[in-house]
């Protein structure tokens, strides 16, 4: 995405430059090779690539009776939670911006309050706390789903309200202009906009709220982490390799993620012109990551 | 507020918050420390260190913290035998900082990198003009204007490593939501005043830190 300036920060190469960048590279491949066998033999010091800690992983037991059902759920409270925290985002974006102090103000608390508490205490107190208030036992999927969404949600109204107040003010004055009501203009012609150029910030936001789901773990909620790293780490006692293989899903789900915004945005890009993003923003401009547009596997800065 | 009248009670909640300050203070050191070195391999001229770059911000930005730090207690201490301390508390408090700075790093070295996208071609050009090698360039040149365009996006990183920092709890440290727990589960008829002083607590020191970031980023931002 950056091509243009990063090779902007160096002569292009001459046949000096080049010499040294090629023992430059060889040097640094060897050190790369260096520590890349250092790993090795230390897992292997404590045998760590033995047969019996990696062969589950080929038998379709271990993924039908853990790793899939512990995938599943991940995805369905992830999935839940996206759908309910985009509308949490936008309903309290829209809070924000109202005309009316009487909603306003508390839209703005309870925004700013959710995205300064730790997930982690927030899922505690849902999942520990309110058993204790309504006398009912908390399902952990509950307490997992609303956690995410009260605190993904509050960071999602705040870039949509970035996203609102960068759409270019003509664009609500010509809404005006012909009549329409200030619901209409927000709902037609204000959100549709934002949500696109927003559209990179948004997505880095779903894939914290993805990694988010491995918080379930600590408070037992059967998910990936609890499933397919503790249970099979302890039925086989290869904790080590259940943790590689559960990161290597979590990247691919999460790529798989970003690369889908990707598309979505080529596709915008054709289809219209998204509002340039930055400059507006109000007072707190820090809720605005700075994003380099262009995205692909590394696009976006969501709020980890 | 019955339950902070006790003294044992007020002392969980004094250390657990001590646990987070510290975990935040190290975690950032070593975060900002290897983030920009990440930043400055991901634009370099060699293009391994570039393919490191760009795999370790990949792997650990799509990494969920929860199964990092897991990783950093039940694979590099139980398994592997990496003890930073003998005392239990030093130790998992080593290994939470491990593992939160090279997640944070990550997140760094973007911030970083897209700051040295904020500045104008004509800098970098002007200082190769002048004879400056790569390292001079981003060294002298780049990184300064870098950082002070990255005030604010390192802010949101740093408040987010702060209320991560809890995290570190799954692995046995006493931080302030384990804290929280157990006071919750000690006292179940003052549960909402305990919610409120722990997530108070968080609130009133990271919402006006967020508001600090934003002036900051506002007086240190170069006019151009």
């Amino acid at each position: 995405m950056s091509a243009n300036t990063d090779a902007v920060l160096y002569d292009h190469p001459g046949p000096r430059a080049k010499a040294r960048n090629l023992i430059l590279t060889i040097l640094f491949g060897i050190a790369l090779v260096a520590l890349l066998w250092w790993i090795y033999s230390k897992f292997d010091e404590k045998g760590q690539w033995a047969a019996p800690l990696w062969k589950p992983f080929l038998e379709g037991e271990t993924w039908t009776s853990y790793i899939l059902p512990g995938l599943w759920s991940t995805i369905k409270a992830a999935a839940v939670a996206m759908v309910l925290s985009l509308v949490f985002g936008i309903i309290f974006s829209v809070g924000r911006l109202s005309d009316h102090w009487w909603i306003r103000i508390p839209a703005g608390a309870i925004v700013e309050f959710f995205r300064a508490v730790p997930l982690l205490l927030m899922m505690f107190f849902i999942f520990f706390g309110i058993p204790f208030l309504t006398e009912q036992p908390m399902p952990p999927f509950w307490a997992v789903v609303i956690g995410l969404t009260l605190y993904n949600g509050s960071v999602l109204a705040e870039a949509f309200r970035a996203g609102i107040n960068s759409v270019p003010r003509g664009q609500s004055e010509a809404g005006y202009a012909i009549g329409m009501r200030k619901s209409l203009v927000m709902r037609e012609i204000l959100i549709p906009q934002a949500a696109r150029a927003m559209l990179p910030v948004i997505v880095s936001q779903l894939v914290v709220l993805v990694k988010d789901t491995a918080l379930g773990y600590i408070i037992g909620y059967t998910e990936l982490l609890q499933d397919g790293v503790n249970t099979v780490g302890a039925n086989f006692g290869n904790i080590v390799a259940a943790a590689l293989v559960a990161a290597v899903i979590y990247i691919a789900l999460n790529a798989s993620l970003t690369f889908f915004a990707g598309y979505l945005e080529r596709r915008s890009r054709r289809t219209g012109k998204a509002p340039r993003v930055g400059a507006a923003a109000g007072p707190t401009e820090e809720a605005t990551p700075v994003v380099a547009p262009g995205g692909g596997l590394s696009g976006g800065g969501g709020i980890a | 507020m019955d339950v902070f009248s006790d003294s044992a009670n007020i002392d969980t909640y004094v250390t657990g918050f001590l646990w987070i300050l510290k975990l935040t203070a190290a975690g950032a050191v070593g975060a900002l420390v290897l983030g920009v070195l990440l930043a400055g391999m991901r634009v370099s001229p060699v293009p391994v260190l570039r393919g490191v770059g760009t795999a370790w911000v990949n792997i650990f930005r799509n990494t969920p913290l929860t199964l990092i730090v897991f990783f950093c207690y039940f694979g590099l201490y139980s398994a592997l035998g990496f003890e930073l301390s003998d005392d239990i508390d030093t130790n998992n408090y080593w290994l939470g900082v491990v593992g939160l700075s090279v997640y944070t790093a990550a997140f760094v070295c973007e911030a970083i990198r897209s700051g040295i996208n904020t500045v104008p071609v004509g800098q970098a050009e002007a200082a190769r003009a002048i004879g400056m090698s790569f390292l001079q360039t981003l060294r002298i040149i780049i990184l300064p204007q870098a950082g002070r365009a990255v005030v604010a996006p390192l802010g949101s990183i740093f408040i987010a490593l702060a209320k991560n920092a809890t995290i570190v709890g799954t692995i046995g440290l006493m931080e302030s939501s384990s804290a929280m727990k157990e006071l919750i589960n000690a006292n179940g008829d003052a549960v909402i005043p305990i919610f409120l002083v722990f997530a108070g607590t968080f609130a009133v020191v990271l919402i006006p830190t967020g508001y600090l970031f934003g002036w900051l980023a506002n007086r240190l931002a170069v006019k151009r």
